[in-house]
């Protein structure tokens, strides 16, 4: 709760873009020097964990001696990690809305073992079983959206039932019982490589394509916002900035790219990943849905008297929750190569502290896709890195638990300093 | 030679960047009365947080001199020990605590082993009831007060800390005028008994009620200090100091041409969500395009219930009634369905149910009407920039840009922001609900423009509000409303403070 006091402007003007802007074309004669640093100052919460990322990035690769770095194990990373990162992306709209999810390591092993019983048990083709995981996913969030939304029960309690509750079905469904193997074609999700597509000498020609063509549709999406805020006067980086952001990112995509052309090609997984990270970046920032879920994170009271339909949006954000959680069944399922009993167990933890490191508020209201995405990364980074270093298993726990608390003091410290009155 | 028991001397504060305090004086004597008046933003609470160590000495220029004595206060815990209690605005009791609990918090009442001594808890709680002159059991939950209670008890544990200087932060902004009596009767009674108090408000006869002296700040400076018992000393002279101008007059002119009726209410029930009473009882009334309709009535009389209730049902549960829009009855389940057929409500409250406040202006100006920036589901950003800046623009909200999140600006100006996202629903009937509680004479003024504005451009408008010459002000007509049902209308030339007052309490009588 904050309470407006006195003039206390100094907090609106340290992260604000400038105060008065004429129009665009000014603001493009500003130096460089002092956009950059604007850039990082708007949102030192963001900016700070992209540092954070950056930093364990070359740490690690400094302590391999650059074998984290290597084309195979970023490619490892990627594999390892990405029914996290899914479940990220529906966990941190589950946080900004104000909610939990806790049953999502459940939700991962019954989808996965729904899939498993009638690909593997009864021989059913492979999409079927991906189809029955998705539909048991969205059942599973109908059931739970249901008793938050329309119940009015706190998601921590309809979550934890959950997790009791879908644990218990997946052994129900297999009987107690590890299924195994799948079909080929089943384990592709998790381990095929889109290579050779195109040919190429000694790379894949065909990644370095998606890389570019990944590029190009950044700088192109970016290069008509800017048009458009012209447009609409509204302030745009300088040029010379905006060129560098497009060739940092171009670089290190086309760098990821590369590394991937030389090891196997480019992993199914990541594009699953690559779609969903940007459909639901855009839905957060763009869409009315979106929009709705901030509002009633941010202020409960001050949405449901604006107009917006509280329980049709909580109901929403728990079936996609569901829906993602099928998503990450189907991943793991296909990697772990068939269903046991105890799969998915904590991947609601890791999803949690993907969206708090990430930048999410404990309080809802607050939080990004893009920035989950970096938490789940830097926390795979680390566990990988320190994999690759030997650490022990009970050591690594204890400095992922560490890094969640640190993010999130950060965070408390940061809106301190920002001085809201309290 | 006067006696000060504080004097905060050339106090500078400043945060990155912006001096919100700047070379600040004030001299309080022992035994006094003495208000703080300006605008919001003109650097009051600042100035309180300075003096009671929220922002610790170091944090600031100029030295704080008190019991005649350089006090170096680290914190909060330092000034409360030598005396001096900040009452905030927005009370700090433990809602599911009892009085004695909440009173002795943190200065519990012991006995042998450490444990806590309910007894006497109870006991000296009940001594300091007296002196406040609360007539409560000292063991019911503090929820079960009203809030002019609830400062009583906050008080009464000021009391109870043996406060020598205590500062109250607009104590009757949320209390009706038999509570704010009250209350203005209690720091009489205090100060015959010596104990000093700072009183900062928005309600100037009450400081020319109460005060032996006022000091005005604008813009973070000391204007002046007034000695109230000087002959020519009154409102006017105060909001002179306040804004640096004399106000033509509170309230601006406006010719009043009613239309076509755009609203009409009929027989209106409405029960208490969780209890067996109506709270609103077939209550009628109508509103004209073109028109400003008052509704007065005292706390608890159900004013902001009916308007909620009529607001998509957003209060209790609806028994009977008809909502006419232009003639044509509508039936408003949702707020959604209101804001459709051209209702809007801006709440009282406008940081609990109003706005974001941990967004930006233009999220909040958007928020009720977010489809019409969309299309497929999809917002166009610029376009939602450019609406706030048009609202940023026509209704003057002072903030560095439409991205200034709006928990940092000041109620006046968190008040405009309200209102330009109901405006962006393009409503007919405007429903405000004391629209400018606890905001400063200068944007209150401005509120009343946008108010004449609104009615110019044909759109029907209703006010509540609990002070009586405001909806004198601006008002054509007004109805009355005492325990749920509507008493009385008036034309707001036959109305008088006393005639409307009277209907106010109707029936109070009839039960007394």
């Amino acid at each position: 709760m904050t309470r407006t006091v006195g003039p206390d402007p100094a907090q609106t003007q340290t992260n604000e873009t400038p105060a008065e802007v004429p129009d665009a074309q000014q603001q493009a004669l500003h130096s460089g020097t002092s956009d950059l640093r604007e850039l990082l100052t708007r949102n030192l919460r963001q900016s700070g964990i992209y540092i954070a990322f950056f930093v364990v990035v070359v740490l690690f690769a400094i302590l391999t001696g650059g074998t984290s770095l290597s084309p195979g194990n970023i490619t490892n990373i990627v594999l390892q990690y990405s029914y996290v990162l899914v479940l990220a992306i529906g966990m941190v709209i589950v946080i900004i809305a104000g909610h939990i999810d806790l049953s999502v390591g459940s939700v991962v092993a019954l989808t996965g073992s729904v899939s498993a019983v009638l690909v593997i048990r009864h021989g059913a083709p492979w999409w079927a079983g991906m189809l029955a995981a998705i539909g048991v996913g969205l059942l599973v969030g109908v059931w739970q959206g249901y008793w938050v939304a329309y119940v009015g029960i706190p998601a921590f309690i309809v979550t934890l039932a959950g997790m009791l509750i879908f644990r218990g079905l997946t052994l129900q469904v297999l009987d107690n019982i590890s299924l195994s193997p799948f079909t080929p074609e089943y384990q592709k999700v998790s381990s095929g490589f889109l290579n050779g597509l195109i040919g190429g000498n000694g790379y894949d020609a065909f990644t370095l394509l998606i890389g570019a063509l990944a590029v190009a549709g950044y700088a192109v999406s970016g290069f008509r916002t800017r048009v458009a805020r012209i447009k609409y006067k509204q302030p745009v980086e300088s040029f010379p900035l905006f060129i560098a952001r497009v060739v940092v990112v171009a670089a290190v995509v086309m760098y990821f790219a590369w590394q991937l052309a030389h090891a196997r090609g480019l992993p199914i997984v990541l594009i699953i990943l690559g779609v969903l990270i940007t459909l639901y970046g855009m839905i957060t920032k763009r869409s009315v849905f979106g929009r709705q879920v901030y509002a009633i994170g941010g202020n409960l009271a001050a949405a449901t008297l604006s107009g917006v339909k509280v329980k049709v949006v909580n109901f929403w954000i728990f079936v996609n929750m569901g829906f993602l959680a099928s998503v990450a069944g189907i991943i793991y399922s296909s990697r772990s190569n068939g269903a046991q009993p105890a799969a998915g167990q904590n991947f609601e933890l890791d999803a949690i502290a993907a969206a708090f490191i990430g930048g999410a508020a404990v309080t809802g209201g607050v939080g990004t896709v893009g920035g989950a995405m970096v938490g789940g990364l830097l926390v795979a980074v680390l566990s990988n890195g320190m994999q690759l270093q030997g650490v022990d298993q009970s050591i690594q726990s204890v400095i992922k638990g560490l890094i969640l608390l640190l993010a999130v003091a950060f965070d408390v410290y940061n809106k301190r300093r920002a001085g809201s009155s309290r | 030679m006067d006696d000060y028991i504080l004097e905060m001397r050339s106090i500078t504060k400043t945060f990155p960047g912006v001096k919100a305090l700047s070379d600040v004086s004030l001299a309080v004597r022992r035994g006094e009365v003495h208000a703080i008046c300006g605008e919001n933003g003109a650097g009051k609470s600042t100035l309180m947080k300075v003096l009671s160590g929220v922002y610790p000495a170091g944090t600031y220029d100029g030295e704080i001199v008190y019991d005649g004595e350089v006090q170096k206060f680290g914190g909060i815990r330092d000034s409360e020990h030598k005396g001096i209690v900040i009452i905030h605005q927005e009370l700090a009791l433990v809602p599911y605590l009892s009085i004695a609990e909440n009173i002795f918090l943190g200065n519990e009442r012991k006995g042998r082993g450490g444990l806590i001594d309910w007894n006497r808890a109870n006991a000296d709680a009940a001594a300091l009831l007296r002196e406040v002159g609360l007539q409560e059991n000292p063991v019911v939950p503090v929820n079960t007060l009203g809030v002019g209670k609830q400062q009583l008890v906050e008080i009464a544990k000021a009391i109870s800390k043996d406060v020598k200087l205590l500062i109250l932060d607009e104590p009757t902004a949320a209390l009706n005028d038999n509570d704010s009596a009250h209350l203005l009767d209690l720091l009489r009674r205090l100060r015959d008994r010596g104990i000093t108090s700072i009183i900062i408000s928005h309600k100037l006869n009450e400081i020319v009620a109460i005060a032996q002296h006022t000091t005005i700040i604008r813009d973070g400076k000391t204007v002046e200090t007034l000695d109230m018992s000087a002959p020519d000393v009154d409102t006017d002279r105060i909001i002179r100091g306040m804004v640096g101008r004399d106000l033509e007059s509170y309230y601006p002119e406006r010719e009043s041409h009613p239309g076509e009726e755009v609203l009409r209410v009929e027989g209106w029930t409405v029960k208490h969500p969780t209890q067996d009473r109506l709270v609103v009882d077939h209550a009628d009334f109508n509103v004209r395009a073109g028109e400003v309709i008052g509704i007065a009535g005292l706390m608890g009389a159900g004013r902001t219930e009916l308007a909620m209730s009529i607001f998509g049902r957003s209060y209790g549960r609806f028994e009977e009634g008809r909502v006419f829009v232009h003639g044509r009855e509508v039936k408003a389940r949702s707020v959604a369905e209101a804001i459709d057929h051209g209702i809007a409500y801006a709440t009282e409250d406008r940081k609990k149910y109003g706005l974001n406040l941990i967004e930006d202006i233009r999220r909040n100006v958007s928020a009720a009407a977010l489809s019409k920036l969309a299309t497929r589901g999809w917002v166009n950003g610029n376009e939602e920039t450019k609406v706030a800046e048009d609202s940023r623009r026509d209704m003057n909200i002072k903030a560095p840009s439409v991205s200034s999140i709006v928990g940092k600006l000041s109620g006046g100006n968190q008040q405009k922001v309200v209102l330009s996202k109901w405006l962006f629903t393009d409503p007919d009937v405007l429903i405000l609900d004391e629209p400018t509680r606890g905001i400063d004479v200068g944007a209150k003024y401005e509120i009343y423009t946008i108010i004449n504005k609104l009615v110019a451009a044909g759109k029907a408008v209703i006010v509540i509000s609990s002070e009586l010459p405001e909806l004198l002000g601006i008002c054509d007509r007004i109805y009355t409303l005492s325990a749920g049902r509507i008493t009385g209308e008036q034309p707001v030339r036959e109305a008088t403070q006393e005639s409307l007052m009277k209907l106010m309490t109707k029936e109070r009588e009839l039960a007394a």
